[in-house]
């Protein structure tokens, strides 16, 4: 039902094993004077699942924001798949992104939302169907087929014909993330995910969350206060302070072996609350 | 003329008071069309075009919009001749409405929430496929109970094309009033006509406001 | 007609042109005063206890907001001579503005007052207040916070029917740019004066309600710029809530 992809010819060429998915180069963010990202500097290569812990205000969900092109930056390139993403070419130089290079680039990248934004006038099927439909040019019965896979891997085949505000959260959320699916990312974003669900439906999401890591290769950018779920699903954690990284490694070391202060002290604090 | 009220007069006065109100219905149905049609646009195009062009559609649609219906009434009256008075009637008083249904349009687009744009923005939706499929359709189902209490308002305000000499309702009662001796009957008569007919109305668009919540 | 002539004419026109003015705006602060007063009485009726103190006033109000401004200026000026009352033009005209915005106002004003949480009248009932002290000090300086918006629209709203006024002998400021039409032969001159003068009106009459409401705020803790003051919507404005 749901295979593990296999690379197309169009992914061999620009994820090889140099080139990394995703890199920001020097990015500067601000608003108004207040510097949240400052002249940031990281990689991510194809595949990876990368946890981005840290306290608000730290800059994690800008540099999602930042990808999913929601933001423009400052100053710095945002690179995805060796192309620049918040930038094009033009001739030798690089100019900021025309809407035109915008729109293309986004259909490599998904995001999931922590209050999940599906679209209130549409049903569940309209929702998973109408980028696929007028995005991707898929007719609408391939988009439909393909959103009854992802409905199905989600445990929400029976909900086809339910409109968002039928559902709880955690099944709003569910579609969420099947929609973003839909488009066939080579990226996908989480933005706190599980941040405004009740408790008791938390652990559904994550579930869903743990197939998709499991059954593609997608790569994963993740905001979250989940560590367990962090620990399960991710081979980095970047630990963020004042919109710099403090420490990064993977997570087992991370978790149990932090070696800045900083980074000791927002575990301790997250961890107690757990 | 007497202050007493004549039934015969009163029933000499209805034909043509219904004939009048055929042409208030005409301007108001006709002029809403237009009014919400237009107020449409320059919602959307507020929101959508650079900021210089949608400073100046704003200027003008305030213009219009605090300046008299019937300044403008007569002032289009004069400059354009070739028109007769009812099609001037009608498309000064839907331009005028227009600027207020784009206030109406304009508060059903903001209330859309931040996060469907960003949805769509993530999806990747095209400009107007947003606005039709995902923005447009939140933001019109809010407003409908507004945009109904403003053809209501409309509907009351044909009297004011009397200004450029269409016989609508109320300029037929003025005028039955004048030629039969009896002011009473015909106004008391038209100003019943709209109670009526705008009430009952506005009813069920207090009815319709509370079914239509997400 | 070339510009100069026209400006010639207008230098000529212009202590009518004030005097309509004068008029235009006479009649529209004599109305709205006096719509205030209505509006306030039929509001506070129309959300009163007793059933039938609020059935009757949403009758007065459903009755003048439903019959149509027009027909009640012309019930004025043609109708009451045959009862014998033979009134002036502008009394007939602050009638029926009054008459007709005031019910439009009775709406806000029940609105704002039914807005007012329900603890601030506990609070007061608690401080031993009676129903009008209530009303005085603690529900209608909050609830005048909220009205003023949404009358400020119905202001410029009246500013607008008063060109009505015209049509029943008043030498208003719609009658002053017929005038000065007819002087100059030039309509665009004309009546582009008279829009852009209209407009100057109601643009100090919603500075003035700006002002009221930064000041109502203010007394209540929450204040606004003094660049939102000065824009040309009332400070927040509500368009939805406006002639229903």
């Amino acid at each position: 039902m749901f295979e593990k992809r296999e690379p197309t010819a169009e992914t061999d060429e620009e994820v090889s094993a140099a080139e990394p998915m995703i890199r920001f180069e020097k990015v500067v963010k601000q608003f108004g004077s207040n510097v949240v990202l400052d002249h940031l500097d990281f990689d991510v290569a194809a595949g990876d699942r990368v946890t981005l812990i840290g306290p608000s205000g730290s800059g994690k969900t800008t540099i999602l924001r930042l990808l999913m092109t929601l933001e423009k930056v400052n100053d710095g390139v945002v690179w995805v798949g060796g192309e620049p993403l918040s930038h094009e070419h033009k001739g030798r130089k690089l100019v900021p992104a025309s809407e035109k290079h915008l729109r293309r680039m986004r259909k490599r990248i998904g995001m999931v939302f922590q209050h999940f934004n599906l679209f209130p006038n549409m049903n569940v099927m309209e929702n998973l169907t109408e980028a696929p439909v007028h995005v991707l040019g898929r007719s609408k019965s391939e988009a439909q087929e393909r959103a009854r896979e992802l409905l199905s891997m989600v445990g929400l085949s029976d909900k086809e014909k339910a409109h968002p505000t039928q559902l709880s959260g955690g099944q709003q959320q569910r579609v969420a993330i099947a929609r973003a699916l839909a488009m066939d990312p080579d990226i996908l974003l989480l933005d706190e995910v599980t941040s405004a669900l009740d408790p008791e439906l938390v652990a559904d999401v994550l579930d869903v969350l743990r197939r998709v890591a499991d059954t593609t290769d997608i790569t994963m950018l993740i905001v979250t206060h989940e560590m367990n779920f962090a620990r399960d699903v991710s081979n980095r954690v970047l630990m963020f302070d004042r919109g710099r990284i403090v420490e990064e490694g993977s997570p087992e070391r991370i978790f149990t072996d932090p070696r800045e202060e900083r980074t000791r002290k927002f575990l301790d604090a997250v961890l107690a609350g757990e | 003329m007497s202050a007493n009220w004549s039934w015969e007069r009163a029933w000499e006065a209805l034909p043509v008071l219904l004939e009048g109100f055929k042409i208030t219905l005409l301007a108001t149905v006709l002029g809403f069309v237009l009014a919400a049609a237009l107020g449409l646009l320059i919602a959307v195009a507020r929101r959508s075009l650079p900021k210089v062009v949608s400073t100046a559609i704003g200027a003008v649609a305030q213009f219009i919009r605090l300046t008299p219906l019937v300044v403008q009434l007569l002032f289009v009256y004069y400059m354009l001749p070739q028109f007769t008075a009812l099609q001037i009637g009608i498309v000064v008083l839907g331009v005028h409405y227009s600027t207020y249904m784009a206030e109406v349009y304009r508060a059903g687009i903001d209330a859309v929430p931040v996060g469907q744009w960003e949805a769509a923005r993530a999806l990747s939706l095209p400009p107007v496929r947003t606005w039709r499929a995902v923005i447009l359709p939140q933001a019109v189902r809010r407003v409908v109970p507004a945009l109904g209490n403003y053809a209501v308002s409309m509907f009351k305000d044909t009297p004011f094309l009397f200004t450029i000499s269409v016989v609508e309702m109320v300029t037929a009662a003025q005028q039955f009033g004048a030629s039969h001796f009896s002011y009473l009957e015909s106004l008391t008569l038209a100003g019943l006509i709209f109670l009526v007919a705008s009430y009952p109305t506005s009813l069920l668009i207090r009815r319709l406001e509370r079914r239509l919540a997400y | 007609m070339d510009f100069s002539s026209n400006l010639e004419a207008l230098r000529n026109s212009w202590p009518r042109i004030l005097d309509g003015i004068l008029v235009t705006v006479e009649l529209t602060v004599a109305s709205a005063l006096f719509a205030f007063l209505l509006a306030v009485a039929f509001g506070l009726g129309a959300g009163a206890k007793n059933i039938v103190l609020r059935g009757s006033s949403r009758i007065v109000i459903e009755f003048f907001r439903g019959t149509s401004l027009l027909v009640q200026l012309f019930w004025f000026f043609y109708v009451m001579p045959l009862f014998g009352y033979k009134l002036e033009p502008l009394v007939c005209g602050i009638l029926a503005l009054s008459l007709n915005y005031g019910a439009y106002g009775a709406e806000v004003v029940r609105g704002a007052i039914s807005a007012v949480p329900r603890p601030q009248w506990e609070a007061a009932t608690a401080l031993n207040f009676g129903y009008w002290q209530r009303l005085r000090k603690v529900i209608f300086p909050q609830a005048w916070a909220e009205m003023i918006p949404p009358l400020t629209n119905l202001l410029i709203q009246l500013l607008k029917g008063t060109a009505l006024a015209s049509y029943i002998l008043l030498q208003d400021l719609t009658f002053e740019v017929e005038q000065l039409r007819r002087s100059t032969g030039d309509t665009l001159f004309a009546f582009g004066v008279g829009l852009i003068l209209y407009f100057v009106v109601g643009y100090v009459l919603t500075l003035a309600m700006n002002l009221l409401e930064v000041r109502a705020k203010s007394r209540l803790g929450s204040g606004h710029t003094v660049r939102e003051m000065f824009g040309l919507a009332p400070v927040s404005e509500k368009p939805e809530e406006v002639r229903t």
